[in-house]
């Protein structure tokens, strides 16, 4: 509680006027009344915030859970994604230490290992979930929404149950992860009391009795542990999800999370079928693949039975809506020219005789570094995406476009994934803007981007973290392919 | 259309559709072998080359983005009788089977040791991630890649005394 | 063959064959030349009938018998020795100097060596089944000594000095009184033009200067500093670029293109079709390219489903119709005792060279070279030959290097292509170069297999019986015949592909290996073979033995575990073979297997076997790291010891173990052909993924036994067999469960393991 002290000293320095003369009996005298009041706020908050510590229990043995229990755990697991937050790339899985950059600092992720020193070894189920249900860990401290307990509070106790017994039978690793990085006054855990009065509204999930069970059962997954919303709904200053633009897309790790909502860019709309196979999959043929952060999803919702990815599907088709007249026509239009190769066709402007393509300053770099992959015959997921299906090439903001030219998609070591090389080190920031500023005239129906060289620029810069993970999942690629977050600035 | 290359520190001039990827203008035009076609796709690293310090897959690079800028081949790095560190780090180690991956991995290997003589196992294994090797000579040519890094030190080593 | 020690021969001669018996031998000179360059292959006379057997000779000189066909010396002293067989990254030139050099006295870089070329090497078939040194080298080395003690008698008879005074040393005949006489001084037209012996007077172990010698490779200076290597790097003057339109699938047949808009695209020279073959030819390569992507999506196919199902290759494999070889049968099939009775599955795999299939040819006035990576120069020229209906005589085959091919790859059937594209495009180079997808999908894979096992273990802790099935196709589609070269089977007048011969042989086929080289009373191998092959197969490094040395040491593993003793110990119990218990101890002893398991997610593994049952030996223990959360697993070690017979290069055979046991590790976690009902689809690094760097091990220890005096034994693919099964061993030992399906995916991993 020092730092809590030492915000309200610096509130009551602030109240001397300056430069003014001062009778020292009254300022005496009023700073007695303004210290009483601190300390009359001060209790009825800590009253409301304070969380008391939940006693440690000693070693629980791994086989006292239920092996249907464990393997409940691990679907649930694989829904909410833990390891991919938890664990560093190459490192000992659920580990932690793993940096999620946020705008108000580097947060570590905290090692989630049943080690009882480092990791949630002494943790009771109890404290495991409140921490879900309150975002507190088992010491009664607040958690940083980079968790986010603002969605897992949703999680009924018995999946919390399934939760505990899977982490508690994992291996435990002895890990401590490094001390977050984050500047006052967001290194004072007390004002998440405040964040949570705003923002948490606790579970757990109350069911739709509207809505089919279906429907029920994927808007628990997906607005639970799923935590579809934490990237793509987006932030407001406080860094909470604004309710108000459900799925509207946000951004995650570097990446746009698109609109999964009316406003979805995509070129094909999505349904519940195209949906259900991408996230069983991790690519769908109308669509591209997984990429991003959203490789690691659709990695570990392999694990999941079908009729819980249908279930998502179900959900997010809903949220979605019916496309209306104009998407649908269009849709239509692009599936013809699939399926009579025609987009292959006309879109191979294989040299710089033919009319046209030869006067944009993209369409030699087109040809010459994409079309071998995105025109040829080669299907999804390993053949190239045609681009008037693409997403990134139609999507308002071309953020992943260029993350993706950029960095490409690192192949996975030992399975199967897309790859694709990167061109960083290839195109400057003016011919990026070129191809990208063609792919759009040639690929999309909507308006070109603006400043697309300044914002590649940025993006190489290191400024901000983009992490950059094969199209597999849960892969643990090398950290160094995406841009490093400016750490080989900071050692010159 | 008429393109100017400054290739291992000579220029060219070449006509050349702009279309046409680096990979076969090194080859057919300037008559270089080390550069190789292994997937024209990005995925193995046999056609790795540097541009301006950094490692390029010159299969899929546009050879009319390379005007102006500094492109090195392995031919670049030293002659048969006067190999360069990689190239005697190499023949050293006896790092090659069939040897068609290997001029790739030292394009790679060349970058990633310019930048840090002294790389750690984990830092070569990551900056060689995009070259395959199906003879498995792994082993060998992360030998080959330490001694380089050696032989790199011992060289400049000198220098750095005179200047200091 | 034999091996007579030079010393011993000198004081008593061996096996009633005298000094005086050899003089006599090579006083019958025959004048002409065995193969005169740029004349191919004549047909050998066929001796006449009343003829008796002749002699077997060592190695291929038994096909190739004149000296000469092996080693020419001109009057400057050049020497230059020819081989058959080709370099594939094995390291084979420079061991083949290495021997001619010894013998001769020389040192390896006074050696030329020519590889196969049909104008000018002798025919040592394929170079293939890791018989290099044991053919081609065995020949070399002793036509190396003949010709040595040919120049010693030589220089006797024109000194008229005893020849027991002189020696070889440094490219001359040295007498004891100082003078000497170069060998180009010695040699004259008719002094080689002889027929080889079968023994001859190699040099004793203790005498060896150049062979044992882990020596250079001279092949590595050229490739690390951007000389031309490969046939890939061959430019001819006037050279065109072409590229071959492969059709989407094995079934698929060519209804109609429009090549129109095509020819009229930059550069291009000619489209030619020709049935299902279909291709294009350009002045420049990307010009090339450009027209076969265009080419591709104009054509349009008729395609059928006839591939079997993916995920049950076991119900294709078992519904053959095909013969049933016996492999081996020793006492009763009956199997008593505690039994371990399993099934193992192989997948599809590919070759997978970095470097796709490439070729070279020119048709010049009716005279066509083909500038080839072929395993075998004289069966691919027959080929090309009767697919262009051209005289043999006008075909020459010349092997060039190529990527790394472990076995039948694209090769010939690049060769094919460039030789069928330059009949149609005369008077100018033609080189076809593979694309990757080219590559992956229409190499001929290795064959899927299935085993099945059921042995058992006694009371006493010795095994009882063995009962062991396998299905396989057989392991070669190689050339001869037309029918196996993809172009002449999509050419409008087909060739129909050869119907391969089943049988059972010494080397083994899909069965090598089969039978396990352990000592115990009973047992049964039987081979059923699927003669349907839905999927193009042939050779892949090891053939069989890869799945079978993988079941036979899995099952070992198991049997020990049931008999309650140690693996290595266990191994040690049924194996009698003194070479095959050195290696088992030695990799047993070198990796520390006496301290135990190690600690956490790792486990160990051993496994053995001697190559086709005759060639190398090798044990490799190996430690096997498991990332549970992922089911993704790694070889973190290995150790291995081979003993290869009299090791020429040492060097070499480390190389070359070590990168059998990265490429089989690579193969048993991570690769499997895919192909739905009509397509292949694993047709990139994409889809078809291999070992990268992270997944390399930290250490790959070899250990060569030198066994001085001993033939040489097959070494490229011995460790393809252990490898997979030292795995399987290692996860078992890790996790207690076995894994029977090849590969060892994550996804079965995890399967395996559970949450």
């Amino acid at each position: 509680m020092g730092g809590g002290t030492a915000i309200w000293a610096n509130a009551g320095s602030a109240l001397i006027p300056k430069g003014e003369e001062v009778d020292p009996v009254r300022f005496i005298r009023f700073l007695a009344v303004v210290l009483i009041l601190i300390l009359i706020v001060a209790a009825g908050l800590f009253a409301i915030a304070w969380r008391g510590e939940i006693e440690p229990v000693a070693a629980v043995d791994p086989s006292s859970f239920n092996e249907d229990l464990v393997a409940q755990g691990a679907q649930l697991a694989a829904v909410g994604n833990c390891i991919a937050c938890h664990t560093v790339p190459g490192q000992p899985a659920f580990a932690g230490g793993l940096a999620i950059p946020t705008p108000f600092g580097t947060i570590y992720s905290t090692n989630i290992t049943p080690d009882p020193e480092s990791g949630i070894g002494n943790w009771s189920e109890e404290a495991f979930q409140r921490a879900m249900r309150e975002g507190v860990d088992r010491q009664g401290r607040y958690l940083y929404p980079a968790f986010p307990y603002d969605h897992f509070t949703l999680v009924t106790d018995e999946d919390n149950r399934a939760l505990y017994a899977f982490l508690m039978t994992r291996e435990p690793v002895r890990s401590t992860p490094p001390q977050n990085d984050l500047p006052f006054p967001f290194n004072m855990r007390m004002i998440l009391a405040g964040w949570n009065l705003l923002f948490l509204d606790k579970g757990p999930f109350q069911p739709d009795t509207a809505q089919s069970e279906e429907w029920n059962r994927g808007a628990y997954l997906a607005e639970g542990l799923g935590h579809c919303g934490a990237c793509h709904t987006p932030r407001n200053r406080f860094g909470a999800v604004d309710s108000d633009r459900h799925f509207a897309g946000g951004e995650a790790e570097g990446w746009q999370a698109y609109a999964i909502n009316a406003t979805s860019p995509a070129p094909i709309p999505w349904d519940a079928d195209s949906l259900a196979f991408y996230l069983r999959n991790g690519w769908h043929e109308w669509h591209g693949v997984s990429r991003g952060p959203m490789a690691e999803v659709t990695g570990n919702l392999g694990l999941l039975p079908d009729r819980d990815i249908a279930a998502i599907a179900t959900y997010v088709a809903s949220v979605m809506g019916e496309p209306d007249q104009t998407r649908r026509e269009r849709a239509e239009q692009l599936k013809a020219e699939i399926s009579q190769g025609q987009t292959a066709v006309q879109a191979a402007p294989a040299t710089d005789t033919q009319a046209g393509d030869a006067q944009h300053p993209g369409a030699a770099i087109y040809a010459s570094a994409c079309a071998g992959c995105h025109n040829g015959s080669k299907p999804l997921p390993f053949g190239g995406l045609r681009f008037s299906l693409s997403t990134a090439v139609n999507a308002p903001n071309p953020q992943n476009i260029v993350n993706v030219v950029l960095f490409g998609l690192p192949p996975s070591d030992g399975e199967a994934s897309a790859v694709m090389p990167a061109f960083a080190n290839v195109l400057d920031d003016q011919q990026m803007a070129d191809l990208l500023a063609y792919m759009r005239e040639r690929y999309s129906e909507a308006p070109a981007w603006e400043d697309v060289a300044d914002l590649v620029a940025r993006t190489r810069s290191g400024q901000y973290k983009v992490a950059v993970r094969p199209a597999d999942g849960i892969e643990r690629g090398p950290e160094n392919v995406g841009a490093s977050g400016g750490a080989e600035d900071a050692e010159d | 259309m008429a393109i100017s290359l400054n290739v291992n520190g000579e220029t060219h001039e070449i006509d050349v559709d702009p279309a046409t990827p680096l990979l076969y203008v090194l080859r057919n035009d300037l008559e270089l072998n080390a550069a190789k076609f292994g997937c024209g796709l990005g995925q193995c690293g046999a056609c790795t080359v540097v541009v301006d310090g950094e490692a390029v897959l010159s299969c899929v690079t546009p050879v009319s983005l390379m005007e102006g800028r500094e492109i090195t081949t392995v031919e670049g790095l030293g002659t048969i009788e006067e190999p360069g560190p990689l190239q005697a780090a190499f023949m050293e180690m006896q790092a090659a089977q069939c040897g068609y991956c290997i001029p790739g991995m030292m394009m790679s290997a060349h970058v990633l040791l310019r930048k840090n003589a002294e790389p750690s196992d984990r830092e070569i294994r990551d900056a060689l991630m995009t070259n395959l090797c199906r003879c498995g000579t792994h082993m060998r040519i992360l030998a080959a890649i330490r001694r380089a890094g050696e032989l790199m030190q011992q060289a400049s080593a000198p220098t750095e005394r005179r200047a200091g | 063959m034999t091996i007579i020690p030079k010393d011993e021969f000198n004081t008593q001669g061996r096996n009633g064959i005298t000094r005086r018996r050899v003089l006599v031998g090579t006083g019958a000179l025959i004048v002409s030349f065995a193969i005169a360059p740029h004349v191919s292959a004549q047909p050998q006379p066929a001796p006449p009938a009343a003829a008796p057997e002749p002699p077997q000779l060592p190695g291929s000189l038994n096909d190739a018998r004149r000296l000469d066909s092996w080693i020419r010396i001109d009057a400057e002293g050049e020497i230059t020795v020819f081989t058959g067989k080709v370099e594939l990254g094995q390291g084979i030139k420079t061991a083949l100097r290495q021997v001619a050099a010894e013998e001769l006295e020389v040192e390896p870089g006074e050696i030329n060596l020519v590889t196969a070329d049909t104008g000018r090497t002798p025919d040592e078939g394929f170079t293939a089944g890791s018989q290099s040194m044991q053919n081609s080298g065995t020949a070399i080395r002793n036509a190396a000594a003949q010709v040595r003690e040919i120049l010693i008698t030589e220089a006797a008879r024109r000194w008229n000095v005893p020849r027991e005074t002189l020696r070889a040393e440094a490219k001359s005949i040295v007498a004891q009184d100082g003078r000497t006489i170069g060998y180009g001084e010695l040699v004259t037209d008719q002094l080689l033009a002889v027929e080889a012996q079968p023994e001859s007077l190699l040099k004793s172990p203790d005498k060896l200067r150049v062979m044992g010698q882990s020596l250079p490779r001279v092949d590595i200076p050229g490739k690390v500093t951007g000389g031309v290597a490969y046939v890939q790097d061959l430019r001819l003057e006037g050279m065109l670029h072409a590229r071959v339109v492969r059709p989407p699938s094995p079934s698929a047949q060519l209804q109609e293109v429009d090549t129109a808009a095509v020819e009229q695209m930059p550069g291009v020279v000619s489209v030619i079709r020709d049935g299902s073959f279909l291709a294009v030819v350009a002045e420049g390569e990307f010009q090339a390219i450009s027209a076969m992507r265009a080419l591709q999506q104009a054509a349009r196919w008729t395609e059928q489903p006839v591939l079997p199902d993916q995920n049950n290759l076991q119900a294709f494999l078992e519904a053959t119709k095909g013969d049933i070889g016996t492999v081996a049968e020793e006492g009763s099939p009956e199997v008593t005792g505690k039994i371990f009775e399993a099934t193992f599955r192989r997948p599809y795999q590919i070759h997978g060279s970095i470097g796709p299939s490439c070729a070279v040819a020119h048709m010049d006035n009716g005279q066509l070279t083909v500038w080839s990576h072929t395993q075998g120069v004289y069966p691919d020229q027959e080929a090309i030959a009767e697919m262009l209906g051209m005289d043999i005589a006008q075909v020459r085959v010349i092997h060039m290097e190529g990527s790394g091919c472990y076995g039948h790859n694209g090769a010939d059937d690049a060769a094919a292509d460039a030789a069928l594209i330059a009949s149609a495009v005369p008077g100018r180079p033609i080189r076809v170069q593979w694309m990757r997808e080219d590559e992956h999908a229409w190499e001929p894979f290795g064959p899927a297999m299935l085993t099945k096992i059921r042995a058992g273990v006694g009371d006493d802790g010795r095994i009882t019986g063995w009962n062991y099935e396998l299905w396989s196709n057989l392991h070669s589609s190689r050339p001869g015949g037309a029918g196996n070269l993809l172009a002449a089977r999509h050419r409008a007048q087909a060739f129909a592909v050869p119907a391969p011969r089943f049988n059972i042989s010494q080397s083994g086929n899909g069965d090598r290996n089969a039978n396990p080289l352990y000592v115990f009373p009973n047992r049964r191998v039987l081979w059923h073979y699927v003669p349907e092959t839905p999927l193009r197969v042939s050779a892949l490094r090891a053939l069989g033995a890869y799945a079978n040395v993988f079941s036979i040491e899995s099952t070992m593993d198991e049997l020990a575990l049931l008999a309650g003793t140690d693996p290595v110990e266990f191994r040690l119990r049924h194996l009698e073979d003194p070479r095959a218990r050195a290696v088992v101890e030695r990799a047993a002893e070198e990796f520390g297997w006496s301290s135990g398991a190690p600690k956490g997610d790792r486990g160990r593994g051993f496994a053995f076997a001697r190559y086709k049952n005759h060639a190398a030996y090798l044990a490799v223990a190996l430690e096997l790291e498991l990332e549970r959360e992922t089911g993704r697993t790694r070889v973190s070690r290995a150790v291995a010891a081979i003993d290869s017979g009299e090791a020429v290069n040492p060097d070499g055979i480390r190389n070359q173990t070590q990168g059998g046991i990265i490429q089989a590790t690579s193969w048993t976690l991570f690769e499997q052909v895919t192909f739905d009902n009509t397509r292949v689809t694993s047709t990139d690094w994409s889809s078809y993924p291999i070992l990268r760097f992270p997944s390399a091990p930290d250490s790959v220890e070899v250990h060569v036994i030198d066994s001085p005096g001993q033939p040489f034994l097959g070494t490229g693919e011995a460790a393809q067999g252990p490898t997979p099964a030292a795995i399987g061993n290692a996860f078992r030992q890790l996790t207690g469960v076995r894994l029977y399906d090849l590969p060892f995916t994550r996804e079965r991993v995890k399967q395996a393991i559970g949450v």
